[in-house]
């Protein structure tokens, strides 16, 4: 399985870096998002403002939303003439076809991540507390986003409605993760991270879960798409 | 040895929609068949069925030695699928198109080069991204993926489409080289005196089973193309001119 997940994931990557989708369209989508948040709650003037207090949970849909662009992209490149059928074709294990092209969009959305933090810090005026927490609960609630996207990726890719019908399936099912990473973010910016410890532990959990289930589902997902 | 394709009454279904209404074929090692049909007649979902693309809904269907109806994964690994897609992804290069199918089939890698070689790919075309290219030098590309991963049994459907005369001999020489090294193959074209000359074997396919089959060279296998009678009024039942020991006419 992880041989196949690193061929899987070593070829979407190097897809996206020819295509340059993700560093053209997603990151200024992102980007953009953050700064019309800014200019919708006001300008940030100070720890006290709306816009300063609401930056985790501002933070955390703008990288949903281009998490939905992303997962869209990864099964796009699949669709261009007769890829799906190709990868079932290939004889790749479902379950490293899920993990390589979940690893794919995670490794894109770190980045993305990061660049998005330094948004926030700077459109947002608030300092970035709490490395640790902040570090590990970008991971672990991405790992739970890309999971949950690649699942809901392959079964909408199959329908004729997939832009529409991706957003729809994925938004319910990440809800809790958008609520731990808030709270976890929250916790790590105002300087208390013990606080945040119990949803990092959450996250954990729910990037487990999901990642176990897609490992299981998505072969059959697959064949049905 | 036992046939490489061995169908019995297999039916294949699109949701409620038949695309094989009961198929029985034997297909023997390092055959080459010529499928022939008019269109809607299920020679590419005969193909597909094969590759363990879409799934046998009742009947027997044995590829390979594995059974389609337990294990469609390892009939995947070891078959190569020419089909009207050509399955490439258009931001990587033919290289790496060809590089990618063959690690995916744990294929070796040397036949990559060789299968480029082959198919007039090499040089700068190897490294041009596959949206870059022609519609013949896809096809030739994804000819190349067929051949790159060694696979036991070639399923080409219409393999010359789209190519030019150079192309075209290419396809012939490389089904007829690998007929020579013992993999079969089977191919739907409608270039009928071009497929019947690679052939061992006719078979003709009209609404989603096999009507008949035949030598190439036998009186009465069909050369129009048009309407599913026109390709089955004069040709006996495939059974039946095999259980008379005569050919089919």
């Amino acid at each position: 399985m992880w041989r196949d997940a690193l061929l899987v994931a070593g070829k979407d990557l190097r897809i996206e870096a020819r295509s340059k989708v993700g560093l053209g369209q997603v990151v200024p989508f992102a980007l953009v998002v953050v700064l019309l948040f800014g200019l919708a709650l006001g300008p940030a003037a100070g720890r006290g403002s709306v816009l300063s207090l609401a930056a985790p949970g501002l933070y955390w849909v703008a990288v949903l939303l281009a998490t939905v662009l992303a997962v869209q992209r990864s099964f796009a490149i699949e669709a261009l003439d007769g890829a799906s059928d190709g990868l079932k074709l290939s004889g790749l294990d479902p379950a490293g076809i899920f993990v390589g092209k979940a690893a794919a969009v995670c490794g894109q959305l770190l980045a993305l991540e990061v660049v998005l933090a330094g948004a926030v810090a700077l459109l947002y005026d608030r300092h970035l507390a709490g490395g640790l927490l902040l570090v590990a609960s970008c991971v672990a609630a991405t790992v739970g986003l890309v999971s949950v996207g690649t699942i809901y990726g392959v079964v909408s890719s199959g329908t004729r409605q997939r832009e529409t019908l991706l957003p729809l399936l994925f938004f319910p099912m990440v809800a809790p993760i958008l609520l731990a990473a808030t709270k976890a973010w929250d916790a790590a910016l105002a300087g208390t991270p013990g606080r945040g410890a119990g949803w990092l532990d959450v996250l954990a959990v729910f990037a487990v879960a999901y990642l176990a289930m897609g490992t299981v589902a998505f072969g059959p997902l697959l064949e049905d798409a | 040895m036992g046939p490489v394709i061995s169908l019995r009454d297999a039916v294949s279904l699109s949701g409620r929609f038949p695309l094989l209404a009961g198929v029985t074929l034997d297909v023997a090692g390092g055959e080459v068949v010529h499928l022939r049909g008019p269109n809607g007649a299920g020679k590419s979902s005969l193909l597909r069925l094969c590759a363990g693309l879409v799934p046998i809904a009742s009947g027997t269907a044995f590829v390979l030695g594995h059974d389609l109806r337990a294990d469609r994964q390892s009939v995947r690994r070891e078959v190569g699928l020419l089909g009207h897609a050509s399955f490439l992804y258009d931001d990587l290069s033919v290289e790496r198109n060809v590089r990618f199918a063959v690690r995916a089939a744990r294929a070796d890698l040397r036949g990559v080069d060789e299968a480029l070689d082959r198919l007039g790919l090499g040089g700068r075309l190897r490294s041009t991204l596959v949206g870059s290219l022609s519609a013949g030098q896809r096809r030739r590309a994804a000819l190349a993926v067929v051949v790159a991963r060694r696979a036991r049994l070639w399923l080409l459907d219409e393999p010359h489409a789209g190519l030019d005369a150079m192309g075209r001999t290419s396809v012939d020489e490389l089904v007829r080289a690998a007929s020579a090294s013992g993999t079969t193959v089977l191919l739907a074209s409608h270039e009928l005196d071009r497929a019947s000359r690679l052939a061992d074997r006719v078979v003709v396919v009209a609404g989603g089973r096999v009507v008949a089959a035949a030598e190439p060279g036998a009186t009465g296998v069909p050369a129009a193309q048009g309407a599913e009678g026109d390709e089955t009024r004069q040709i006996a039942p495939a059974g039946e001119a095999e259980e008379d020991g005569r050919d089919v006419a």
